[in-house]
């Protein structure tokens, strides 16, 4: 058995995930909070104004990585979907459900620290632009993702319409990445990009910190869910007894 | 691979190509409509009737702002390298709205082909960096947007 087989079938096992996500779930949270610290402190208090938007500026350290997040988490989503979809693994349809509350927590950051940002620099809280709208439309599609899959007495017929939804949502990825590209919008084209960053880099470093430390709290936050799923559905198999036996 | 996984895989798969294409041919028709301004180069300028709504965008004209003696009301060209607008607004302007900045204003041409602005947006770029960087580069003769005059003044 190749070494990718094994692993997808380990990750396909409910004990062996439960284990894992026991195991891995303090040090992700101790890296979110040790980077999110210093992240935050650097972006708020060491990092200088701009030279433009002055203090506002600030808002940016917690408005773009939500925002990367917000993408990142629904693409992840939309594998585990397609995984579950095709394979039918119960632990794949459970870390995509699991990933739509965070991915929608992150997306509503992102429009909320945008409004907030957008009305001292723009002059305005809200615009229907391309960016801005497609954005609010991931929200939506967030929202949708979650409803369907309590919309089914069956779990797992609703974990499946779930991932379906979520893989027909797949194609605003790329309109929310290339809007500010392809038509005029009153958002600014992305600063930071495969080529380089128009970020100076007092002001960049404290941002690529903040975006390493949503990543860890994603990961953490996404095992938490997993793992209270995977005993609540287990609750009546051997390896759950088993580890209350054990814990108590 | 399974007979049956390798269905639904390819079913999938043609779901996921057959929504791309839709949306794809969506967003090409509706790419017009997408445009949240239009800018004073664009032919479409010329063709629009006065009294029609839209929104204009560009970089205020360098030297182009001349303020009323009382009041809030304000003059001044929008400009693309193309072509360029005169425009009037009277009301509140953004803390960023300043000479060479990019602008977002809604309003109507009137008969004397001057924008009516009933709103300015200010435009900000992807450009992030610390005034005393902006000081050097506005040495070096980089165009950067002008520095606030009140720089130092606190928190905007």
């Amino acid at each position: 058995m190749s070494t990718v087989k094994r692993i997808f079938h380990q990750f396909g096992s409910p004990p062996w995930l439960f284990r894992f996500a026991g195991f891995a779930i303090p040090w992700l949270w101790a890296a979110c909070l040790g980077l999110g610290a210093w992240g935050l402190w650097w972006g708020l208090v060491k990092a200088p104004p701009d030279y433009l938007q002055g203090e506002s500026v600030r808002i940016m350290y917690l408005h773009v990585p939500s925002a990367w997040m917000s993408m990142g988490i629904y693409a992840g989503m939309a594998v585990f979907g397609f995984c579950a979809l095709v394979w039918r693994v119960r632990a794949a349809e459970v870390i995509a459900l699991a990933s739509a509350p965070v991915g929608a927590a992150f997306t509503l950051l992102a429009l909320v620290t945008g409004s907030l940002w957008g009305r001292p620099t723009w002059g305005t809280y809200w615009v229907w632009d391309a960016r801005l709208t497609s954005e609010l439309v991931l929200l939506f599609l967030y929202l949708g993702v979650m409803g369907l899959a309590a919309a089914f007495d069956e779990p797992r017929k609703g974990a499946r319409a779930a991932c379906l939804l979520a893989l027909v949502g797949l194609v605003n990825l790329p309109l929310i990445h290339y809007s500010v590209e392809w038509w005029n919008t009153l958002h600014q084209p992305a600063s930071v990009g495969v080529e380089g960053s128009s970020i100076h880099p007092s002001m960049l470093w404290p941002l690529l910190l903040m975006a390493l430390a949503t990543k860890f709290y994603y990961l953490a936050n996404l095992l938490t869910r997993t793992r209270l799923q995977l005993v609540v559905e287990n609750r009546k198999s051997r390896w759950v007894r088993d580890w209350v036996l054990e814990t108590r | 691979m399974h007979p049956l996984r390798k269905r639904r895989l390819i079913g999938l798969l043609v779901i996921l190509v057959g929504v791309g294409a839709a949306a794809a041919i969506t967003v090409w028709s509706l790419r017009q409509n997408m445009l949240f301004f239009i800018m004073p180069g664009d032919t479409a300028i010329q063709e629009m009737p006065a009294g029609r709504s839209f929104r204009l965008g560009g970089l205020v004209t360098p030297g182009s702002v001349t303020r009323a003696a009382d009041g809030l009301a304000v003059r001044f060209t929008v400009t693309d390298g193309e072509g360029s607008i005169d425009v009037t607004f009277d009301g509140i302007l953004p803390d960023l709205f300043r000479e060479g900045q990019g602008v977002i204003v809604r309003g109507a041409l009137d008969e004397s082909q001057v924008f009516q602005a009933t709103e300015v947006l200010a435009k900000h770029d992807e450009n992030y960096m610390p005034p005393e960087v902006a000081e050097a580069l506005a040495e070096k003769g980089h165009p950067l947007p002008t520095p606030p005059e009140t720089a130092g003044e606190g928190p905007r």
